[in-house]
């Protein structure tokens, strides 16, 4: 078991690398994610975004390369066990059933039964725990719903995303991972989904924010990290980097050794050169 | 749905090039004897014995004479598309003769046509095409002499009683079921929609749905007290609505089949026609025989026989009884 | 509500509010429509108004309709068909489909009467029951497995089974002498009315199919598949594996369904219940079950198979011909995809 003597980071990757073919979608990437923060990935298209985040879901095994959960250096399989580790992911759509009420949609998957033979035997759901319990959960991060027996497909987008968001975090012991999740709301309710997110934050989880939105991105995370070609070009902090600049190093215009760096962890050994 | 006796399934089983060369080998024989040739016979849907059994009586006829045969069948009932198909590859195949089933009356004339400027002999059982000479000849019960039959019975049954009838149909745009219903009709001696009759009912002519059908009209009018059936499984249907209702109604049928004699030697149903499905197999099968041979070729539509089964006979009305039923019927 | 306090000062500056998505729409059209959004919330209540109406127009139009022996008479042509649109309302509601679950039920009948035929009516039921279940989950197989469509998967396997049970019986049919395997048709009488066993399961099986989706995460995870299979999928539900449950648990459906039509008709024929399959179907989609999955339920099954009975019945005591009767039929289903295409319309994500 490797530990790190910073800042106790939520999730961590060195060296990752994943082709397909001739093609290489990960290049040697590395990832660092600190606990209680708001990272956002950023990032061209073709740049390995969605690979980055596959691996640290569990969807892609990646072919060389570690990832590590709280210090513990971890081998996903597969979702499930990503999800095991206390990582949680938010679809960009389809991440919530619609013809299900909020509470069902909370549990989809992990449904609580009533104790007793009622449980065991009859498989009897407790729907009156599970409704308790979502309410209790919508209230702590603030989200205003009519009922929690409300079906999904009454609520507009904004809900809709923001009961995502809820499920992930309840679930999500470490880290909430968000795959755009403004993408498909008007300004209002994106506003809201962003500060939804801010509190899932401010509960403790870390939260990984992939997004094409500058603004948004700049709006709410705590670092930026800028994927390129592959690997990660940089990680900045909102604060001290321009979003042009930030759009220079993502498209290339301008070197990643012209921003500041935001990184915690020590840069990772310099990799052998390889054939 | 395709079927093919054991000498072209053979055929098939050898490489497609063995195979070609075996059929070209057969045709060449055939044309050299005269004797020997391929015959088609396209029933309707075998799920019904009396197709299944007229089927039969060709391919044993075509048998005897040391024929090639080719089968097929249609899907479901009424199903003309793997008749037309299947009369396709038959004329592709070279065969002198067709016994054909129509499954529908008119659907079939065009393909008959082809075959028959082919140079085939066609010959239609059970029922013919719409118009009759669309094909060389029929071998066929004469439905509306079936049906006359057993309305005339059931009327002399009935006696002065005034009659409540109920009709469980099948799809009257089918001809055999169309001749049976007029027929009976005839016998009766009433007119179509005519106040004795209480009530009619589409049925598959199956057991299900003759019940289901019985059922329902027994409960819009208690004081049925006759029946007419398309045929045996519908009667059987019909009899136990019947028995649930607890009532006593004088049941016809048409058919013949051996579970239907059987149903008239238990009186569960009172009378029958028996048809013969047998000769016609047989009879169509002997007359291309006799055209391919250089004999006359066959024409006009010929009943293959209509015979009243009831162990109630009556007065004037020509019938056997159930014993003779039972040595004669077709079918389990 | 105990926790509003605190949350109210804690997370005060900015709320995600409720609001009805889209506007209110106004006027007495859409009051009307409003109302039968709200009969929609309730999947069983448009069925059962439905078979409401059409018991009324009958009993009004027809002297013999309603009476007691009548009414049990439906009930009795109810069941087969009501019972396998219970199976098939479990398919439909994970967006699938079953064409085969008449040919499914016909042959495990034969081959139940065959045995039984032999002198072994308890080995041939617990045979019939192996057909049912393994046909169903054969459409399972094909679907999850190699991703068939269900309508493709389940028309050929209708299609293979239609033939297997005529070459199996060689188109003979069976009569049944077991008191056993006809007991569904029986039942204590009261004069004309006759309550069968046969009903009476019927009722049980929709009772526990209805706990079974309503009470229990199998249930709800039946329906998130129906609604969205990919949402189901990202939230950890093994759908293919639910998805097969479903056609493997129809399957026992058919085989109680089989054993009803014993009850019903004493003999297991190859040619009974060509449109079984169409039937059921239109008992679910009546019973207002959408043909999209995922809403809808057995309560309102139940009630579609005895509509489709009741307008039988009923026109034919109205001296209505057959096919009328059926042409009647065709409108009530289109009738009822479209209250679930326009009702529902915007529900859907």
């Amino acid at each position: 078991m490797t530990t790190h003597p910073t800042p106790p980071l939520a999730m961590q990757a060195m060296g990752l690398t994943k082709r397909y073919g001739h093609v290489v979608a990960l290049d040697g990437a590395d990832f660092e994610l600190a606990k209680g923060e708001i990272l956002a990935v950023v990032g061209d298209n073709g740049a390995g975004k969605s690979s980055l985040i596959k691996v640290l879901t569990g969807a892609t095994i990646p072919d060389s390369g570690t990832v590590f959960v709280d210090g513990a250096e971890v081998h996903f399989k597969n979702p499930l066990s990503a999800r095991l580790a206390g990582i949680e992911t938010v679809y960009q759509e389809l991440a919530v059933a619609t013809q299900l009420n909020i509470a069902q949609n909370l549990f989809l998957g992990r449904e609580l039964r009533k104790p007793g033979l009622r449980g065991q035997i009859f498989r009897q759901l407790d729907k009156s725990r599970m409704r308790q319990q979502a309410a209790d959960h919508m209230k702590n991060l603030g989200i205003r719903i009519q009922s929690i027996n409300q079906k999904v497909e009454t609520l507009s987008g904004g809900q809709r995303q923001a009961v995502a968001v809820a499920r992930a975090a309840a679930w999500g012991k470490r880290v909430v991972i968000l795959d755009e999740p403004t993408a498909a709301l008007g300004v209002r309710e994106t506003n809201q989904v962003l500060n939804l997110i801010t509190r899932v934050r401010d509960q403790g989880l870390s939260v990984v924010l992939i997004s094409h939105s500058m603004p948004d991105v700049f709006q709410i995370a705590d670092r930026i990290h800028i994927h390129r070609l592959g690997r990660r070009a940089v990680v900045v902090s909102p604060k001290t980097t321009s979003m042009s600049d930030v759009v220079g190093v993502m498209t290339g215009a301008l070197p990643a050794d012209a921003v500041q760096s935001s990184l915690i962890a020590p840069s990772p050994p310099p990799e052998t050169a390889g054939p | 749905m395709l079927k093919m006796t054991s000498r072209t399934l053979r055929s098939i089983a050898m490489p497609a090039t063995l195979a070609l060369t075996a059929t070209m080998a057969l045709s060449a024989g055939a044309q050299a004897q005269d004797k020997t040739f391929l015959i088609g016979i396209v029933e309707q849907q075998l799920a019904n014995p009396f197709f299944a059994k007229l089927q039969q009586a060709g391919v044993d006829a075509a048998k005897k004479h040391g024929l090639e045969t080719m089968t097929a069948e249609s899907s479901v009932a009424g199903d003309s598309a793997t008749q037309v198909a299947a009369i396709e590859n038959m004329i592709n195949r070279g065969a002198k003769g067709i016994v054909l089933d129509p499954a529908n009356a008119s659907a079939l004339v065009k393909i008959v046509q082809k075959a028959r400027d082919a140079g085939i002999i066609v010959v239609t059982t059970n029922t013919s095409l719409e118009p009759a000479t669309a094909a060389d000849a029929s071998y066929e019960t004469d439905n509306l002499a079936a049906g006359e039959l057993i309305g005339k019975w059931a009327k002399a049954r009935l006696g002065s009683t005034p009659a409540r009838i109920a009709m469980l149909d099948y799809d009257l745009s089918d001809k055999t079921a169309k001749a049976r219903h007029d027929g009976f009709l005839k016998g009766f001696g009433i007119a179509e929609g005519a106040p004795e009759i209480a009530g009619t009912a589409l049925t598959q002519a199956n057991v299900e749905t003759g019940q289901s059908s019985m059922e329902n009209l027994l409960s819009a009018h208690p004081d049925i007290n006759a029946v007419y059936t398309i045929n045996e499984p519908a009667a059987q249907g019909a009899f136990l609505a019947i028995k649930r209702a607890k009532k006593d109604i004088v049941m016809t049928s048409i058919d013949g089949s051996c579970s239907g004699v059987r149903s008239v030697a238990d009186g569960t149903i009172g009378a029958t026609v028996m048809q013969f499905p047998t000769n016609m197999g047989t009879l169509a099968v002997e007359a291309i025989v006799k055209a391919v041979n250089g004999g006359p070729k066959p024409t006009g539509v010929n009943n293959s026989g209509t015979i009243l089964i009831t162990d109630n006979p009556v007065d004037g009305i020509e019938s056997k009884d159930s014993k003779w039923g039972l040595e004669n019927c077709w079918g389990e | 509500m105990q926790t509003s306090d605190r949350v109210r000062t804690d997370t005060g500056q900015a709320r995600i509010d409720a609001e009805p998505a889209g506007n209110p729409p106004a006027g007495l059209l859409a009051g009307l429509r409003r109302a039968a959004t709200g009969l929609f919330a309730y999947p069983v209540a448009g069925p059962l108004v439905a078979l409401v109406l059409i018991l009324v127009v009958f009993s009004v139009t027809t002297s013999t309709f309603l009476n007691a022996g009548n009414l049990s008479l439906i009930f009795q042509q109810s069941v087969v068909v009501g019972t396998l649109a219970l199976g098939q309302t479990l398919i439909i509601l994970v967006s699938g489909i079953d064409l085969a679950n008449g040919a499914i039920m016909v042959l495990g009948m034969v081959v139940a009467g065959s045995i039984a035929a032999g002198g072994d009516p308890g080995l041939g039921m617990l045979v019939g029951l192996a057909v049912c279940v393994v046909g169903a989950s054969i459409n399972g197989l094909i679907i999850t497995r190699f991703r068939l469509p269900p309508f493709i998967a389940t028309l050929g396997l209708f299609t293979i089974l239609t033939a297997a049970a005529r070459l199996y019986t060689q188109s003979r049919s069976y009569p049944i002498n077991s008191d056993f395997m006809t007991i569904l048709g029986e039942g204590p009488s009261f004069g004309l009315v006759t309550i069968t066993y046969g009903s009476m399961l019927w009722i049980a099986l929709t009772l526990i199919l209805a706990y079974a989706l309503n009470q229990t995460a199998w249930g709800v995870r039946v329906y998130a598949i129906g609604n969205s299979p990919a949402a189901a999928r990202l939230n950890g539900v093994n759908v293919n594996g639910v998805i097969f449950s479903v056609y493997a648990l129809a399957g026992v459906f058919y085989a109680f369904a089989g054993w009803q039509a014993l009850g019903r008709t004493p003999i297991a024929d190859p040619s009974g219940y060509q449109i079984a399959n169409l039937d059921s179907i239109t008992a679910v989609v009546i019973g207002g079950t959408s043909l999209f999955g995922g809403r809808g339920g057995v309560a309102g099954t139940f009630v579609g198979a005895l509509i489709v009975v009741v307008l039988k019945n009923g026109l034919t005591q109205a001296g209505i011909d057959s096919l009328y009767q059926q042409i009647a039929t065709g409108f009530l289903v289109i009738l009822a995809v479209g209250a679930d295409q326009y009702l529902g319309r915007g529900q859907r994500a």
